[in-house]
């Protein structure tokens, strides 16, 4: 899915960006804490951003590229505002857990890994919660939803 | 350096402290396989090919990797190291494309020949494949992942040998690809063409973009007429495909195989070498004596030009206009050959055959097209001419030594040499020292700027004037000089860069070396050995004293850098950006 990368609205982030970048050059090992930042800064690591941390910090983009696709933490599209997250740790699994997802991903016209075009959900497939008691269970943010079946999905989809 | 006693596998050894049991092993000549290892670049021991058991130690060891100690005690072949690497192997073949019958590496893979070595009969493990597409958008490497091992040696290579940095490791564990960034297309990154990558690769996941079935196609057509030329490398490498030693110098067999490939004319890139050292060092010379930019810097080397164009584009100015000199003669088989022997350009075809993969690229630049018309159609690397060479079935080995063609297959040995480091800086002080002197030079051989040192200087006396000049190979080294220019810590006037480790004789279009040749054997200065003898050899060594050069001087372009000379044997640069975004 295409997300284009707005040069104006981001314009005072790109400017933090260049400061960030500036900063931790001067110590050893900076494309960690510089990528750890630019993901908090755009909630993504889209090219624009990590072509200019390449020249920033002189490190080849494929490098970085790398690292950024090596890391979970790192996306390289836009997180939604909703992070939808579904356990599919074994108990989550056997009690149904991919039909949950895969409702959740009719409703909302989503892959897992995906966001929807409005930016609003994020779909995860997470391992084990520690939520066991309560499988299948299902995650808004910091809402947890437990014990739940297929058609409880579009209701809670709608609260948000 | 102090040395430690190992014992491998029984035999009592001496080795420096500092190596590691591979190299203790290798320099005993004891032979641990390998694949992801490549001296230098990529020591990382990720294959386990090279696993070892070492008395105390847990588990198996990388050799590659682990230091040796005094009284260290290693088995290199033992039951459990054997059974290890061949399940090693076995779980690396599970995911690779195993269609060797068509593949391009062929009976010359390092894959295929430790799965002959270790007994793989039969690939225990069916898992899952990855299957990715064969990406051709280079007009100069074709990548293929569903060959890809996984070992590194090309990103090695392309990030710290070269510089360039435009593949990577992305994604993780079983989906792990190398590749470019953004999962973008070879043509849409600043991938330089040198071919080194392809030069690293052990397997076929790196090979050239073939234009073999184009030739053969234009020799066919009966109103094509098809010039051929051959690159000073060439020569020097092109036996070891028919399993001449390395080092053996080839002209003469190689020009009786291409002439029964059925090409109508074979032309010598050495003829347009010694016209690269009249137009270039002419250039020079106007540049030091009327204030132009300076050092100036060679520009033969397509793949050092594009990086240039992308890395250092502040240089840019400082490149010599030359054309490379394939090019060169490209534009003058299609201008002055084919007027006086009144052939219609339109309907010359011209090959070349390069040590080199950039050429490819280079050859379709829409600026180099003198004529109207391409001034080379296709280029061949050494591999692709063997290959042709084999598909006719000539026995190379036992032809005869034949002579290039009249008129543009004269050279002299300062163009023999152009194919090793160092060569265009020595075959131009040659020509210039003369030209500025108007003496003859009594010593030929400027031993300073030979050898496989990564920076070499040196300072000529030209009639009262120093004129200090340095020689690089690798585009790394390149940077690391220029970045020193710019800086203002060195000063030179005259550059010399080769995109390529070594030059043009380990052009990323040479063929495969061996992995023992690897290590047994210095390749660049092996095959350059074979240039220096070819040029000691000639009774012409200055590219000025030419016969061929001086007529087509009388007879077409009057004189070196004319206004003719610049419109057939010039040429211009632009600054590229590196990813481009879309806007």
């Amino acid at each position: 899915m295409e997300f284009k990368f707005d040069w104006e609205k981001n314009a005072s982030k790109i400017e933090k960006l260049k400061e960030i970048i500036e900063e931790k050059k001067q110590k050893k090992g900076p494309l960690m804490p510089v990528l750890n930042q630019a993901q908090k800064l755009f909630g993504y690591l889209p090219i624009e951003v990590q072509r200019i941390i390449s020249e920033g910090l002189n490190i080849p983009l494929a490098e970085i590229y790398g690292v950024a696709t090596f890391y979970s933490q790192f996306s390289l599209i836009p997180k939604g505002k909703y992070t939808i997250g579904v356990c599919l740790g074994t108990a989550c699994y056997v009690k149904g857990a991919q039909d949950i997802i895969d409702r959740i991903k009719d409703e909302l016209d989503l892959e897992v890994g995906g966001t929807t075009k409005d930016r609003k959900f994020s779909l995860e497939a997470t391992r084990c919660i520690g939520a066991c008691g309560l499988a299948p269970v299902m995650t808004v943010n910091e809402d947890v939803y437990g014990k739940l079946n297929a058609d409880e999905v579009p209701g809670i989809i709608k609260k948000y | 350096m102090s040395k430690v006693t190992v014992i491998i596998d029984n035999q009592e050894v001496q080795v420096p402290a500092d190596y590691t049991v591979l190299q203790a092993a290798r320099s005993n000549n004891v032979h641990i396989p390998t694949l992801c290892y490549l001296e230098g670049i990529n020591e990382v021991g990720a294959c386990r090919m090279c696993l070892v058991e070492v008395e105390g130690a847990r588990g198996l060891q990388t050799s590659c990797t682990l230091k040796v100690s005094d009284g260290m005690v290693v088995k290199t072949n033992t039951k459990k190291v054997r059974e290890a690497r061949k399940a090693t192997l076995e779980l690396l073949l599970s995911d690779h494309d195993r269609e060797c019958l068509t593949c391009d590496r062929n009976r010359n893979c390092e894959l295929q020949t430790l799965a002959e070595e270790l007994g793989i009969k039969d690939v225990a493990f069916e898992g899952e494949k990855n299957v990715n597409y064969e990406d051709t958008s280079s007009p100069s490497i074709v990548r293929d992942p569903n060959k890809c091992i996984l070992c590194g040696r090309c990103v090695g290579v392309c990030n710290d040998v070269q510089k360039v940095g435009v593949l990577g490791f992305t994604n993780r564990g079983f989906d792990t690809v190398v590749g470019p960034a953004f999962d973008k297309k070879m043509d849409e990154i600043p991938c330089i063409n040198c071919g080194q990558c392809i030069a690293a690769c052990p397997v076929g996941a790196l090979k050239e973009k073939e234009e073999i079935d184009y030739v053969w196609e234009a020799i066919e057509d009966d109103n094509k007429h098809v010039v051929v030329q051959t690159a000073p490398a060439v020569r020097a490498a092109l036996g070891e495909e028919f399993g001449l030693k390395m080092g053996t110098s080839v002209t003469g067999k190689m020009v009786a195989a291409l002439r029964r490939l059925g090409f109508d004319k074979i032309f010598d890139t050495d003829f347009a070498a010694d016209l690269t050292i009249m137009e270039e060092g002419h250039e020079l010379l106007d540049r030091l004596q009327n204030g132009g930019k300076l050092p100036m810097i060679t520009s033969c080397s397509p793949g050092w030009i594009k990086y240039c164009e992308h890395y250092y584009p502040e240089f840019i100015d400082n490149l010599s206009s030359c054309k490379s000199p394939h090019e060169m003669l490209g534009a003058v088989i299609k201008s002055y050959y084919a007027e006086i022997n009144d052939i219609d350009p339109k309907d010359i075809y011209v090959v070349s055959i390069m040590p080199c993969t950039a050429k490819k690229f280079e050859a379709d630049r829409e600026e180099l097209a003198a004529s109207g018309y391409p001034d080379v159609d296709a280029v061949l690397t050494t591999r692709e001419l063997a290959k042709m060479v084999k598909q006719t079935r000539v026995d190379f080995v036992e032809l005869p030594d034949e002579d290039f063609d009249e008129v543009l297959g004269e050279s002299t040995g300062a163009s023999v040499i152009f194919g090793a480091t160092g060569g265009v800086m020595e075959a131009a002080l040659r020509t210039v020292a003369e030209v500025v002197t108007g003496e003859q030079l009594e010593a030929l051989d400027f031993e300073q700027v030979r050898g496989t040192k990564g920076i070499k200087e040196a300072t000529v006396n030209l009639n009262g004037t120093e004129v200090k000049v340095a020689v690089v190979h690798s585009t790394g080294q390149a940077s690391k000089l220029l970045d020193q220019v710019k800086s203002g810590e060195k000063d030179y006037h005259f550059i010399e860069v080769m995109g390529c480790p070594g030059g043009c004789v380990t052009g990323g279009g040479q063929p495969h070396i061996k992995p023992e040749d690897r290590f047994k054997k210095d390749v660049k200065a092996e095959r350059a050995k074979a240039l220096y003898t070819e040029d000691k050899s000639k009774k012409i060594r200055k590219s000025h004293e030419n016969p061929m050069i001086k007529k087509i001087y009388d007879d077409y372009f009057e004189k070196p850098n004319s206004h003719k000379a610049h419109e057939l044997l010039h040429t211009h640069y632009v600054k590229r950006e590196n990813y481009p975004l879309d806007k």
